[in-house]
């Protein structure tokens, strides 16, 4: 006796988070099953296996079936032959695109393309998270990418108007999009220690400065590509340490403020014009889209690395930072503050997410 | 009479892609009526085209209303060749024609190819003008509405019930190889879905003319079927119980969610106002040889006839004149005295209701079925369907002489099947023999039950559990004790009913779902040796059925079967019969005894042990599954233990003369009535495995409750939440050496196994019960064997669970009588002695009129079963029950109405009536149920029937899944389509829904399957009920959960 057929179908969609999260994390349905033997159901409700298995198939399938409006969450919504309470429609939606940080480290700033497709395989090898699910998660962030790569208005509400996302993982997405614009990389080993959060909040920060979007809300991309013009203008800087007298002068008023302040003050004194060259030199190389991918390496490798060696507290890092960059408006002879600040500001803010071990 | 229909086309989204160069799709849309066609724009480039048109309008008359659907096609536009179609809707704009139910559909409807399914969505509106004023209208078939629920419809009352109607109507069909014609699939499947619309339309239209010859208004318990004949034709034939319906006005009934729609029955106006919509206008009856007496002197009175009138056992007709209704006071309408009594004449006096209004139902007799097997022939002339119709009247002959034998005139939870399998086909019919009160019956002049005496008034709840028959001319051998609820009738030990349990019966502990299962073999054959060789088997197979129903129900401690319908199910090479029913403990039943095993052979010691053993376990099964159910009967006194019932013999001896002639009858003994423990014996290996099947069947886990009746006795306390489900599963078998018990086996673990399988999938319900759990057999091929279950799951409050039913039935009561003394239609009594004053509304003259003597004419209860007489004939078993005369009687009631009790409800009525209706409403979620009502839920309107037939079709299986994948996506296709034409009718939710068909065939070499459903309903508009007076006090769950999130459900 085989069953040839076997299904169920509710005027309201059933939907089993459990069985849910097994699908999306690309379990085949015997290791679905499987699992949730040893999750000890069969004991607390007295089923067999065979019920099981039925149920988890019959679930799978109704997945399957979602997975296409899963595509356009706004198509969920509207359809008609799936009936479910809109808290059900939210958190479908929201863990179909959830996801994985081991996997996201994994792709974030390399081109959603199928190259990088193609290289699933290893991820998901070196993950341990699913083929399947690799490949949900990747489609996803290029689903998404698609759509919104192009799109006037502010990035996150895009996608948020767009997958119906919550604000959260909207913001994420909005990293992972902003990311994979610009190629940042953030592969390298010296860039392991970084979580996919930390980036997160770099992305935040310079869509919010340092893109076209931050001085006009009215053009295409507007959150997704850096603003070039600013980018050729952050040359500009290289006078500040270009101009011994200004790198002097700097470091001076720099050292008086924070003289006393410092756990870590006769490193700080002794770095500061290496530090300040390395962060004057990141701005000014960001007119090279090469130099723009780089700047997490450069940045790590120019402030955060020197600092760690010298054991800095990260408040010593906060004091210092906030000193180097105010004290410049005390430079009479450097005229481009407001690039510096808007420069700065952002740099700052990175620099202190990406300081930590 | 004609009326302009108006349709507009606004919008469409979700359009598939149609050019694969441009990813978009030019749509333009045909809109259909009979012969003439329109057509909008085309939109170029948009798969959400906005046409937004003009009003198409349709000058046609009604009979074209009333058959024709709307058809809406989606094209593609191509400049170069022909247009793709990328869809259908077809719109039934039946509700639109009657006054009280939609006045316009309009929303977003699934595009349905049979091909691809739904692709996107259309969004319609549809209204119809009507010339005439709608009164005159309504004397056409066109206002007749229809109502798929089998009790009284929630919003009205009932004036009349008329009794049955039926009608059928044959065609060729235009498909009837689907497979030969593979290669127009599209086409074919069009035509067959146009043409069952069609068939359907006509087939309703000609139903309502016969309600309307009736003076009805109305049909409850609408079953409509197809009969795929194959290469003899397409038959769609109904059934149904013709009415005369009256709006109650107000909401004013406002009423516990999860009663019977018995409570909503209201008095007849007793005064001189007539209602207009009543039958008094006119004189409301079938019959043609009607006369009319007005004669003072045979007035009767409810005084003078005291006790006995009611029930009259006379074959006499009461008709009822309007007039002289009317002129009332002296002038009692007094009919002629007829040999025959008027439910007598009706051809067939079958009601398809299965809950009925309070004294409706006064006895029940036990079910009747009859079964018979015929060969199938391509019908010439569909214009004359005589054939089917002889069929179905020589069916419906022997049901009614079925229970006749039973001291029946009626009966009632009527239902129609068929089963087909190649040219041979198995037409079966069923119901309960039934005594009813023929007050409601407009000219019913009570025939058949002939102790009428009412001394006093009996407790409720156990009057229709006592025998209508003569206990002297048992058609059958059953065991009779006095009814341990009022001590003063004969009950019977067991009782099997068709119908759901009457509201006000007295229950002990809970009910559950009783199943048997059975299979044979059968070899194959042709033709009539075919049929003679099912014909032999049918016998054989009813018997064991009833014996694995009985067993089973003893196995549970319990004595009576509700709901029981009985499926048979003929394939090339084997029968299948499986029976349902929901099983419960009636109080006013002796307890049943338990099951004793006997082995064959004695002396055998291990074997004895054996038995023992088994013994054991039956008793402590027993023991369990009382626990389970809380079925502790109170302890009998034994005073009343012993009071006197009298020696049969004696008895007999005593009235033998009475009963002056009765003919042998030979019935097929199947009720096992008489021993107190009922003996199994084990004499070969076939009787082993029965019992071991018998003990096999798990109880449902813990929290779960399932039956397959309406509500589940013994729990009241419904919670809001609710959710519909059908699952499908299809087996195939090894065809090596297949035995009967090996398939036996089988196909109980298919039952069992899905039975479980929607326990673990409905856990997160728990507390809950599976209602109206309705299964459905199907052999699609030589070795696969389909079951179809379609129920719905209800949660309750667990902590009021343990609520006796009689306090419900109480309180009830008590509601009822308060509420609505004013509008109640009907007395809650039966008996006449407390209505002095008032004048006699016609509706009730036969009653009075109708106080003598003679009871059924011997010669009639003989006609019973004979199984011998046709080979193409089997006639089934009859099972019994008894019944005497009960009544509440009014004054009894009204005196547990406390005018304290009675004030907070009236103003619990007021508030709901003035509350807005809850704004819900949110984005269109569209409840369905099997039952007719909605827990926690008022249903405030009834939009109309839904009635709708599907076709689909695949050519590439694997790629959509499989079986189960296409089976799947199409039910909850079928799902959409149900839900988006009720919310363009303006409804909420579908009740008394029900999936008659669907036949899956699957042909997976060629990659290909296809499946037809056929499913019906009614749309409703419901409104929760917000500050809800129920019948358990604090329901405060119920009462607060939001509208939208009743319907969620989650594992």
């Amino acid at each position: 006796m085989t069953s040839e057929l076997d299904i169920f179908v509710g005027n309201t969609t059933l939907i089993d988070e459990d069985v849910y999260r097994l699908w999306l994390d690309g379990y085949s349905v015997s290791d679905a099953v499987a699992l949730r033997v040893r999750s000890g159901i069969l004991e607390q409700t007295g089923a067999t296996a065979a019920v099981l298995q039925s149920d988890t198939m019959d679930h799978y399938r109704t997945f399957h079936m979602l997975e296409r409006l899963l595509h356009a969450p706004p198509k969920l919504l509207h359809q008609l032959i799936f009936q479910i309470p809109p808290s059900r429609q939210a958190l479908l939606i929201e863990r179909y695109y959830a996801f994985d940080e081991a996997f996201v480290r994994e792709v974030l700033g390399k081109k959603l393309s199928k190259g990088t497709k193609k290289d699933l395989d290893d991820i998901s090898t070196k993950t341990g998270i699913t083929l399947k699910s690799c490949r949900r998660q990747f489609d996803n962030f290029k689903r998404v990418f698609k759509v919104v790569e192009e799109m006037r208005g502010s990035l996150v509400d895009n996608i948020q108007q767009h997958f119906l996302l919550s604000d959260r993982l909207s913001r994420d997405y909005a990293a992972i999009v902003f990311f994979a614009n610009n190629r940042f990389e953030t592969g390298k080993k010296k860039l392991q220690y970084l979580s996919f959060g930390d980036f997160a909040f770099c992305a935040e920060l310079m869509i919010q400065n340092w893109t076209l979007g931050a001085v006009d809300s009215q053009v295409d991309d507007m959150d997704v590509d850096l603003d070039k013009e600013f980018l050729q203008d952050l040359k500009e800087l290289k006078v500040l340490v270009a101009d011994k007298d200004l790198l002097d002068l700097h470091k001076s008023l720099v050292c008086t403020t924070l003289r006393g302040k410092l756990s870590v003050f006769s490193e700080m004194e002794a770095n500061f014009k290496n530090l300040s060259r390395g962060l004057v030199n990141v701005a000014a190389k960001l007119t090279h889209n090469k130099d723009v991918r780089d700047l997490f390496v450069d940045l790590v490798e120019k402030f955060v690395e020197p600092c760690r060696s010298d054991h800095w507290p990260l408040n010593d890092v906060r004091l210092f930072l906030n000193q180097y960059s105010a004290s410049v408006h005390s430079l009479d002879g450097f005229r481009h503050q407001a690039l510096w600040d808007r420069y700065m500001g952002t740099l700052r803010g990175c620099l202190l997410r990406l300081y930590h071990d | 009479m004609p009326g302009k229909l108006k349709v507009k086309i606004v919008a469409g989204r979700h359009l598939p892609v149609m050019d694969r160069a441009s990813d978009l799709t030019d749509a333009f849309v045909e809109v259909k009526f009979g012969n003439t066609t329109f057509k909008t724009d085309v939109y170029l480039k948009s798969l959400n085209p906005q046409w937004n048109s003009e009003w198409f309008k349709f000058e046609v008359d009604d009979e074209d209303l009333q058959d024709e659907p709307l058809q809406i096609t989606v094209l593609d536009h191509d400049t170069y060749s022909a247009n793709d179609a990328i869809g259908k809707v077809y719109i039934d704009i039946d509700p639109l024609l009657y006054s009280e139910a939609a006045t316009v559909i309009s929303g977003w409807f699934p595009i349905y190819d049979t091909i691809h399914g739904i692709r996107g969505e259309i969004n319609v509106i549809v209204k119809v003008d009507l010339f005439n004023d709608l009164n005159r209208f309504r004397q056409s078939s066109c206002g007749v509405k229809f109502f798929c629920t089998t009790s009284i419809p929630k919003c009205y009352r009932a004036v009349i019930i008329h009794g049955f109607v039926e009608e059928l109507v044959v065609n060729e069909d235009p498909e009837y190889q689907w497979i030969d014609r593979i290669r127009t699939p599209r086409a074919s499947n069009e035509a067959r879905q146009r043409l069952i619309s069609l068939m359907s339309g006509e087939l309703q239209r000609k139903i309502g003319l016969k309600v309307l010859e009736m003076r009805g208004n109305a049909v409850v318990g609408y079953l409509q079927c197809f009969d795929l004949e194959g290469e003899s034709g397409l038959v769609v034939r109904a059934i149904g119980t013709a009415c005369t319906l009256d709006k109650l006005s107000s909401p004013a009934a406002f009423l516990p969610a999860c009663n019977s729609p018995s409570k909503e029955m209201k008095e007849i106006p007793f005064n001189e106002d007539p209602n207009p919509n009543t039958h008094s206008s006119g004189p409301s009856t079938p019959l043609k040889n009607q006369t009319y007496s007005f004669s003072p002197s045979k007035s009767y009175s409810r005084q003078s006839s005291s006790s006995d009138t009611d029930l009259s056992l006379t074959p006499k007709t009461g008709m009822g004149s309007g007039s002289a209704g009317k002129e009332g006071g002296p002038f009692k309408a007094l009919l002629r005295q007829q040999t025959q009594s008027a439910l007598e004449q009706r051809e067939f006096p079958f009601f398809t209701l299965t809950a009925f209004p309070p004294g409706f139902l006064v006895h029940v007799g036990g079910v009747v079925s009859a079964r018979s097997v015929k060969l199938l022939d391509r019908i010439h002339n569909p214009d004359e369907p005589e054939t089917r119709d002889a069929w179905w009247a020589e069916i419906r002959q022997e049901i009614k002489s079925h229970a006749k034998a039973l001291g029946c005139h009626a009966v009632v939870g009527y239902s129609e099947s068929t089963s087909i399998c190649e040219e041979v086909c198995i037409l079966s019919a069923s119901g309960t023999a039934a005594v009813l009160n023929p007050r409601f019956l407009q000219d019913g002049t009570v025939e058949g039950c002939l102790e009428q005496r009412l001394e006093e008034n009996l407790p409720a709840g156990c009057g229709f559990c006592h025998i209508p028959y003569d206990e002297l001319n048992m058609p059958f051998p059953a065991h009779l004790t006095y009814c341990y609820n009022c001590r003063k009738q004969k009950v019977p030990d067991v009782l099997f009913t068709t119908i759901d349990l009457p509201a006000d019966a007295a229950v002990v502990g809970k009910g559950c779902l009783i199943q048997a299962r059975l299979c044979r073999l059968k070899k194959k054959a042709q033709a009539e040796a075919n049929a003679t060789a099912i014909s032999n088997l049918l016998p054989f197979m009813e018997y064991e059925v009833h014996t694995q129903l009985m067993n089973k129900l003893k196995l549970k401690g319990m004595n009576a079967l509700f709901g029981l319908r009985i499926q048979i199910t003929v394939g090339e090479n084997m029968l299948m019969g499986l029976a349902s029913a929901t099983g419960v403990y009636l109080a006013a039943l002796p307890t049943p005894g338990g099951i004793q095993i006997a082995g064959k052979t004695p002396n055998d010691g291990s074997y004895e042990q054996h038995i023992s053993h088994m013994q054991k376990k039956i008793n402590d099964t027993i023991a369990k599954n009382k626990e389970l159910y809380e079925i502790s009967p109170p302890e009998i006194s034994e005073e009343v233990i012993g009071s006197p019932i009298p020696e049969p013999r004696q008895r007999s001896r005593l009235l033998r003369s009475q009963s002056e002639s009765s003919d042998e009858v030979t019935e097929l003994d199947l009720s096992h009535g008489k021993k107190d423990a009922f003996v199994l014996e084990i004499d070969d290996t076939d009787a082993l495995e029965d019992v071991h099947s018998l003990l096999t069947d798990v109880p449902p886990p813990p929290g779960f409750y399932s039956c397959n009746t309406e509500i589940m006795p013994g729990i009241n306390n419904w919670t809001s939440e609710i959710q519909m489900f059908t699952s499908v599963r299809v087996i195939r078998l090894s065809s090596l050496n297949l035995t009967n018990q090996a398939l036996n086996k089988h196909f109980n673990d298919l039952c069992e196994n899905l039975l479980k399988s929607l326990y673990f999938k409905l856990r997160s319900m728990i507390p809950c019960c599976l209602c109206h759990v309705n299964f459905t057999v199907s052999l699609p091929e030589d070795e696969l064997i389909q079951v179809t279950v379609t129920a719905v799951a209800i949660t309750f409050d667990k902590n009021q669970a343990l609520q006796t039913t009689k306090t419900h039935v109480e309180k009830s009561l008590q509601r009822a009588s308060t509420d609505n003394e004013e509008l109640l239609q009907f007395p809650l009594e039966l008996c006449s002695e407390s209505l002095p004053s008032h004048p006699f509304p016609p509706a009730k003259e036969h009653l009075e009129s109708a106080s003598s003597n003679s009871g059924i004419p011997a010669a009639q209860r003989a006609t019973s079963v004979d199984y011998s007489s046709f080979a193409d004939r089997c006639s089934s078993w009859i099972e019994l029950i008894k019944l005497k005369a009960q009544t509440i009687r009014r004054g009894s009631i009204k005196t547990t109405v406390t005018v304290e009790k009675a004030s907070p409800v009236g103003e619990g009525n007021f508030r709901n009536r003035s509350a807005p209706p809850c704004a819900n409403s949110t984005v269109g979620v569209v409840r369905m149920t099997p039952l007719s009502f909605i827990p926690g839920a008022k249903i405030t309107k009834y939009l109309g029937i839904i009635n709708m037939f599907f076709i689909r079709e695949t050519t590439s299986l694997r790629e959509e899944g499989g079986v189960s994948g296409f089976l799947h996506a199409f039910i909850a296709e079928v799902f959409a389509m149900v839900r988006a034409h009720v919310a363009a009718l303006g409804g909420n939710a579908v009740v008394s829904y029900i999936m008659k068909q669907c036949v899956f065939m699957e042909n997976p070499n060629k990659n290909q399957a296809q499946c037809l459903i056929n499913v019906s309903g009614d749309a409703v508009v419901f409104v929760r009920e917000s500050d809800l007076e129920v019948v358990s006090t604090q329901q405060p769950t119920a009462n607060c959960q939001p509208l939208c999130t009743g319907g969620e459900v989650t594992t």
